[in-house]
């Protein structure tokens, strides 16, 4: 039931060589090992470069200076948002807006689509999968109304338990919020059928892309999903920028999520009216650099070919399973590499999650130890935090050496009189 | 330095007054919710004198060690000695410079005890608590 969209006619092998060197963190000999692009990646030198641009040449408020640098700037802008249309195949590059963060994303769904279609009594299905961001919206949401949230749970091996959902969706069903991709173990969700299992109910679906979209190939077209959220600074772009996408009539009845300049067509003292999607959900001056950056990060991804980072995080993932399995006392948790993304989680027997990430940063190994903003899916797991490696195109054989390396000596040091 | 020295790993491995008492002045527990850490610190306190502590729970290296390195400097202590007990004194006590969320590991031990012995909340130097 994993759907994986590989376009094998653009595949080639990734260059990663060439791919490091338009990464500065990764100049020193031995270089870092970086394992923790799942919680934010590294920013190659044409994203700098872009933002710098702009600092340096153009930069001005967009949609309001009646000068050529203020119209250089507008002009960047939209052309950021045309290159994140393009990527998720959206219908119209207005479809997208320009948001913080995948957080900013969902509230916005939360707050606007929430308030006009969701009342007392209505459920919203979510999953044992999700990242905090899309849950405690739903949670504020249902708190509001009154209404209710319905979780699917995961089976045994990590993966979504699809038959729940055909006994949770009713007539009651408004919406489904689920991730694509989890932070955690890396399960990648069976979006095209809950999609379309919610439509035929008549509910609305809105996709977590927050560790879909930078690694693989997308299309909303293709999946019919009615909102997708994800971030810039998870996919090579800065921090600061994030993207809603969202069917055009939905965008168009919502009603305005923050009010402010930029947001509206004309304003009287008690009444205004707003300007057309996308500028009516971005009020204020918008991260203009961080647009700018997150377009480059869009050409710097394609340009390597999502195909092709797919298939080189797939190679590192199952030479990453087969590495940590020697490890004596772990369990790595979720399903088998073939049905996840580049994600691993795991844990060492006897040894704290903490004491693993401590450990490993002293060899220069840079992974993620914690909850991963995911509570339920730990206490499901039945562990209170993870080590957590992931993956992406600057990513080595070595790296994973290094995290082993790394890992075969924590369990010395951490282990030696505890037998 | 390194966090993972001989001595940290020593109070880690052999961690002092481990355990509970059966009848304390003072118990109680708390979590970090950043990492799920908990420990329980347990006190017998006569006139005003901390006789008797014990700690248990689980955690990282740091927050286990933190705990058993503080019962170690408490026991025999007046109440007011340890009410003066600071964030300072715990990185003393550690010796070797932690990032920021290793520091809360690090201060969970503190944070229990002045909860518990004082009704004190928030992370000890912490103003927003
Ligand atoms: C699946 C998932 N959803 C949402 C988020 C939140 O992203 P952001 O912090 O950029 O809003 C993350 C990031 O950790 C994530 O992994």
């Amino acid at each position: 039931m994993t759907q994986k969209t590989i376009h094998t006619s653009d595949f080639r092998p990734l260059d990663v060589k060439a791919i490091r060197e338009d990464f500065p963190i990764f100049a020193d000999t031995p270089p870092l090992a970086f394992l923790d692009s799942a919680a934010s990646t590294q920013t190659p030198r044409p994203v700098v470069e872009a933002m710098d641009a702009y600092y340096d040449t153009y930069r001005s408020n967009i949609h309001r200076g009646i000068y050529r640098i203020s119209e250089e700037a507008t002009k960047q802008y939209e052309i950021a948002r045309q290159k994140v249309a393009q990527l998720i195949n959206a219908p119209r590059t207005s479809q997208i807006v320009f948001t913080r963060n995948t957080t900013e994303s969902i509230n916005l769904v939360a707050y606007s689509w929430g308030s006009m279609n969701i009342q007392q009594g209505d459920e919203i299905i979510l999953t044992d999968l999700e990242h905090h961001s899309n849950l405690v919206p739903w949670q504020l949401l249902a708190q509001r109304t009154g209404a209710t949230l319905r979780f699917l749970e995961i089976t045994d091996e990590g993966l979504l338990d699809f038959t729940q959902l055909r006994d949770v969706l009713s007539e009651k069903t408004k919406l489904v919020a689920i991730t694509h991709v989890s932070n955690v173990i890396g399960t990648i969700n069976p979006i095209q059928s809950v999609i379309d299992a919610a439509h035929t109910a008549g509910a609305k679906v809105i996709v977590d892309a927050a560790q879909s979209v930078p690694h693989f190939h997308v299309d909303v077209q293709q999946l019919g999903c009615d909102f997708l959220a994800f971030s810039g600074h998870k996919m090579c772009g800065p921090t600061g920028v994030g993207v809603l996408y969202g069917k055009l009539e939905l965008l168009e009845e919502m009603p305005p999520f923050l009010g402010g300049g930029s947001m509206i067509r004309s304003v009287e003292r008690d009444v205004s009216t707003y300007a057309d999607v996308p500028a009516k959900f971005e009020a204020g001056t918008p991260s203009i650099a961080e647009a700018i950056g997150l377009g480059a990060a869009v050409d710097y991804i394609t340009q390597a070919g999502l195909a092709s980072i797919h298939v080189h995080e797939q190679e590192l993932l199952k030479y990453a399973h087969e590495r940590l399995q020697e490890i004596e006392g772990i369990t790595i948790y979720g399903p088998a590499p073939h049905q996840k993304a580049g994600v691993i989680s795991f844990n060492i027997e006897g040894v704290h999650p903490h004491d693993v990430a401590g450990i490993l940063d002293t060899h220069n190994v840079a992974i993620r130890a914690g909850h991963h903003c995911a509570q339920p899916l730990m206490k499901k797991l039945d562990v209170i935090a993870t080590v957590r490696a992931s993956f992406y195109l600057y990513n080595t054989y070595d790296d994973i050496d290094r995290l082993y390396e790394g890992l075969q000596k924590t369990q010395t040091l951490m282990t030696r009189r505890n037998k | 330095m390194n966090i993972y020295q001989e001595e940290l790993l020593d109070h880690y491995e052999n961690p002092s007054n481990y355990g509970v008492l059966s009848n304390p002045d003072v118990s109680h527990e708390e979590d970090n919710p950043l990492c799920g850490d908990k420990i329980r610190i347990d006190l017998i306190v006569e006139d005003n004198i901390i006789k008797e502590v014990r700690f248990c729970g689980h955690g990282c290296t740091i927050s286990l060690a933190a705990a058993s390195m503080l019962t170690e400097k408490i026991e025999g202590k007046s109440l007011e000695e340890v009410k003066k007990l600071s964030r300072d004194d715990i990185m003393d006590m550690i010796g070797i410079p932690l990032g920021p969320v290793r520091v809360k590991c690090a201060l969970l031990a503190l944070k229990v005890l002045k909860t518990g012995a004082y009704g004190i909340k928030g992370w000890p130097g912490e103003e927003d608590g």
